[in-house]
């Protein structure tokens, strides 16, 4: 549809990202508390939401707290909502499924971003599964319009189905910018609390009259969506040829109009509980039916249960993104767009790999490791690029706080001998989000793990958000601030064993470890450098290594760090990009010739 | 004020060149022309130093957010290299404004890969006759504004030329853009004009 900046009393127009227009919808409908971990591709939603002052927002260390906390709002009256990445889900899998047998006392949202392509992701899972296994209603928008507009009804289902809502996105719908009509926000509004233990208590006795509560929610939605107001308001019948009918969401709905313009479409706006009634009234009326869904064939298999004949994934794949040239391929005689430019006659381009940037901290300790040759369990954050040449030095990488238990493991399979040749490697933020527990459990069972933590003060693959060790909160107001020694020092390992090094030392660095390895007890070597891109691991402008090139043996030593900052000439000398150098150091203890200096601070 | 405007464009470069604010502001002028309008980027592990791409669609209605091969009707290369990266998605007739800025790359410095030689040369004679592949020292031309941030304006300037929409209006979006940078808009409309004067 076109819009119209001006005319009188029509709605401020904003290009909104569809994570700005989810936090935009939270904020119109009044909502209080918001309480997530970052992920991309969700981080967005929380952090437009801490910029509306009116709202209580905050990171918590991982998405189990956040949705717990959202939970406890909710129950005490207010508008509550918790976002993750598909992953996170997972965390936090655990509250969803008994706050779906309570239901909500204030409008409860989960909101759920997937990551289909796999941009910045450990796996593709389809978190629609999430929805039917919690028997929780799940939205899904298309645009950044549909993202405002459903979120703020997300909030009002929740309270008129006594039932936590889910809010599913995806890396094209939440990192799409496209126009939203601003309106005004509704007043925050705190229900009255009252104890209600067979509501609130899920014991037993309590559960077991809850899940038949829960069920009959389920039969309830999907009768009314057969009405004409209400949830079937999210649903939308396009008719046009009715030759091909096509039954899709989210991001697929988009592809599916460019690609098949004439097809008839039935625009799911709510993917779980499906609408039996319109799918059948849509069925009936097209010659052929298809389903075309990105991911697992979740409609489908719905679809067909119900005795509806339909296609679906044997003309898609399970696999990645879909494209409008794959739908129309598939699904019509249409042509293809043609190429201007014959590209397989092109000079090959050379990659761009992702790396760690000049004067990343993480770099000096994987070279450290590197050196060592050491068996590394990884963890999710910057420092999974340590698996990428030219360090290689990360073996195993599955999932937040896995690199600690994955350590343990190796250990007691070994009854202790992997240990003495075995690290893991966690960030900051990851060992408070998981990492923690498991160190608890290492101690507990009498490990002898050496355990990493690369502290960089920072969240910093997720684009720098704060976390309880950094002393800063999502406002970057100061904040209390845990000390990750104590927190080690805690759960039981020695104080003798805990050493805190600055990777850019990476010779010290590497000698602390060996000395950790050593020992048949739990260790924990914390490498402290702030992230080179936030401010306390900043150069000042104009400061940076410099070279004597007198000094200089053409040994190369320098280059072997694959900093960006610093580029082997061609005669082999080293030469610095001062807009780029960080001053860190690494280079300057690299060089056995004295031939490399920082720059004065 | 309507004017009628069906345009996919691609914006591509390397991190840090300043693609996305050229993607936000071409979403504003889109708005001030009545139209719908999508821009989409990828966030995450493309940090700076990596390729990026931002899709930018304008029409009456716009569906996919995502332009595809063959379907781009400007391609807005920032980088020489990058231009190869994503010379796959220029449509038959469309345009291609490349910045003779070359970024290398680490396997580049290091030896490891070649970057091509004579790549506007290369793109040229494989096109079709109907596409027009177009060369601009962005870099330079946005220096004589005091400050290399101002290349994704240039690289627009030189778009203007082809988009047909008033150069005021143009102007009014660059002014909304940086509205919060006061500062920076006389540079950034010195640099649309440079670009629009050399594109």
């Amino acid at each position: 549809m076109a819009y119209s900046c001006e005319g009188n009393g029509n709605p401020r127009l904003e290009i909104m990202l569809g994570n700005e227009a989810v936090a935009r919808g939270a904020y119109e409908a009044g909502v209080k508390f918001v309480s997530s971990y970052p992920g991309t591709p969700s981080t967005e939603i929380t952090e437009t939401i801490a910029k509306y002052d009116e709202v209580a927002c905050e990171w918590a260390p991982n998405e189990k707290v956040g949705a717990e906390a959202a939970i406890g709002a909710s129950i005490r009256g207010a508008r509550a909502m918790t976002c993750m990445k598909h992953v996170g889900m997972n965390v936090c899998a655990d509250p969803l499924f008994t706050a779906s047998y309570s239901g909500v006392n204030g409008g409860l949202v989960f909101c759920v971003a997937d990551d289909p392509g796999m941009h910045s992701s450990q796996n593709e899972q389809d978190s629609r599964h999430y929805a039917r296994a919690s028997k929780v209603p799940m939205l899904e928008p298309s645009d950044s319009e549909e993202c405002r507009d459903f979120t703020k009804y997300a909030f009002e289902l929740s309270e008129k189905y006594d039932t936590p809502v889910i809010m599913r996105l995806h890396t094209r719908v939440s990192h799409s910018r496209s126009i939203v009509p601003v309106n005004a926000p509704d007043e925050i509004r705190i229900k009255d609390y009252t104890k209600d233990s067979g509501k609130y208590v899920m014991m037993p006795a309590n559960a077991l009259k809850k899940h038949i509560v829960v069920e009959e929610r389920t039969a309830k939605i999907i009768e009314d969506t057969s009405a004409d107001d209400g949830i079937a308001g999210l649903h939308r019948i396009e008719m046009r040829d009715s030759k091909l009918g096509i039954i899709t969401a989210g991001a697929a709905y988009q592809y599916v109009r460019d690609a098949v313009p004439d097809a008839s479409v039935l625009k799911l706006g709510m993917v779980w509980p499906l609408p039996e009634k319109l799918i059948k009234e849509f069925a009936s009326k097209v010659d052929r039916l298809v389903v075309v869904e990105e991911l697992d064939p979740f409609i489908e298999n719905e679809i067909k249960a119900m005795g509806i004949k339909c296609e679906g994934k044997e003309l898609f794949t399970m696999l990645y993104e879909y494209s409008t040239a794959m739908i129309r391929a598939a699904l019509s005689d249409l042509p293809l767009p043609v190429k201007a430019i014959d590209t397989d006659k092109l000079p090959v381009a050379p990659d761009r790999p992702p790396v760690l940037c000049a004067g990343c901290p993480h770099k000096g300790l994987f070279l450290a490791l590197h050196r060592l040759k050491v068996t590394v369990t990884g963890d999710i954050g910057c420092y999974t690029l340590g698996a990428l040449p030219p360090m290689q030095a990360v073996d195993a990488v599955i999932c937040m706080g896995a690199s600690v238990g994955m350590a343990h493991g190796f250990d007691k399979a070994t009854d202790g001998e992997a240990s003495r040749h075995t690290v893991g490697v966690i960030g900051d933020s990851t060992f408070l989000h998981s990492g923690i527990t498991n160190l608890m459990n290492a101690v507990y069972n009498e490990s002898s793990i050496t355990l990493i933590i690369l502290d960089n003060s920072i969240t910093g693959m997720t684009g720098h958000q704060q976390n309880p060790s950094t002393g800063y909160n999502i406002r970057l107001e100061k904040a209390p601030q845990v000390s990750l020694e104590k927190l080690c020092e805690s759960v039981g390992v020695y104080p003798e064993n805990i050493r805190v090094v600055d990777p850019v030392d990476t010779f010290e660095t590497e000698n602390v470890i060996k000395e950790e390895l050593a020992k048949e007890t739990v260790s924990v070597v914390i490498a402290r450098r702030p992230c080179a891109l936030i401010p306390t691991g900043r150069a000042r402008k104009g400061i940076n290594v410099e070279v004597d090139y007198e000094k200089c043996k053409k040994c190369g030593a320098c280059g072997r760090i694959m900093c960006p900052a610093l580029v082997m000439g061609e005669d082999r000398m080293p030469v610095i990009d001062t807009e780029a150098c960080n001053n860190c150091g690494l280079c300057v203890n690299m060089c056995r010739f004295d031939a490399l200096r920082k720059g004065e601070e | 004020m309507s004017q009628q405007l069906e345009a996919s464009i691609v914006l591509e470069g390397v991190g840090g060149q300043g693609t996305l604010i050229a993607g936000k502001l071409l979403g504003i002028l889109a708005m001030k022309l009545g139209l719908d309008v999508k821009v989409s980027e990828v966030h995450g592990m493309s940090q700076r130093g990596g390729s990026v791409i931002t899709y930018v669609k304008i029409a009456p209605e716009v569906h996919s957010p995502i332009i595809e091969e063959g379907t781009a009707d400007y391609i807005l290369s920032f980088e020489e290299v990058e231009a190869v990266r994503w010379a796959g998605l220029l449509k038959k007739g469309g345009v291609m404004i490349i910045n003779k800025q070359q970024i290398k790359s680490l396997p580049v410095l290091m030896g490891q890969m070649q970057y091509p030689e004579n790549i506007v040369e290369a793109l040229r004679s494989n096109a079709d006759p109907e596409a027009k592949i177009v060369e601009i020292d962005a870099l330079s031309l946005a220096m004589e504004t005091g400050t290399s941030k101002t290349v994704n304006i240039v690289m627009l300037g030189a778009l203007s030329n082809y988009l047909g929409v008033d150069e005021a209006l143009w102007k009014e979006a660059i002014e909304e853009a940086f509205a919060s940078k006061p500062k920076t808009i006389p540079g950034n409309l010195s640099a649309f004009e440079k670009g629009r004067a050399n594109g």
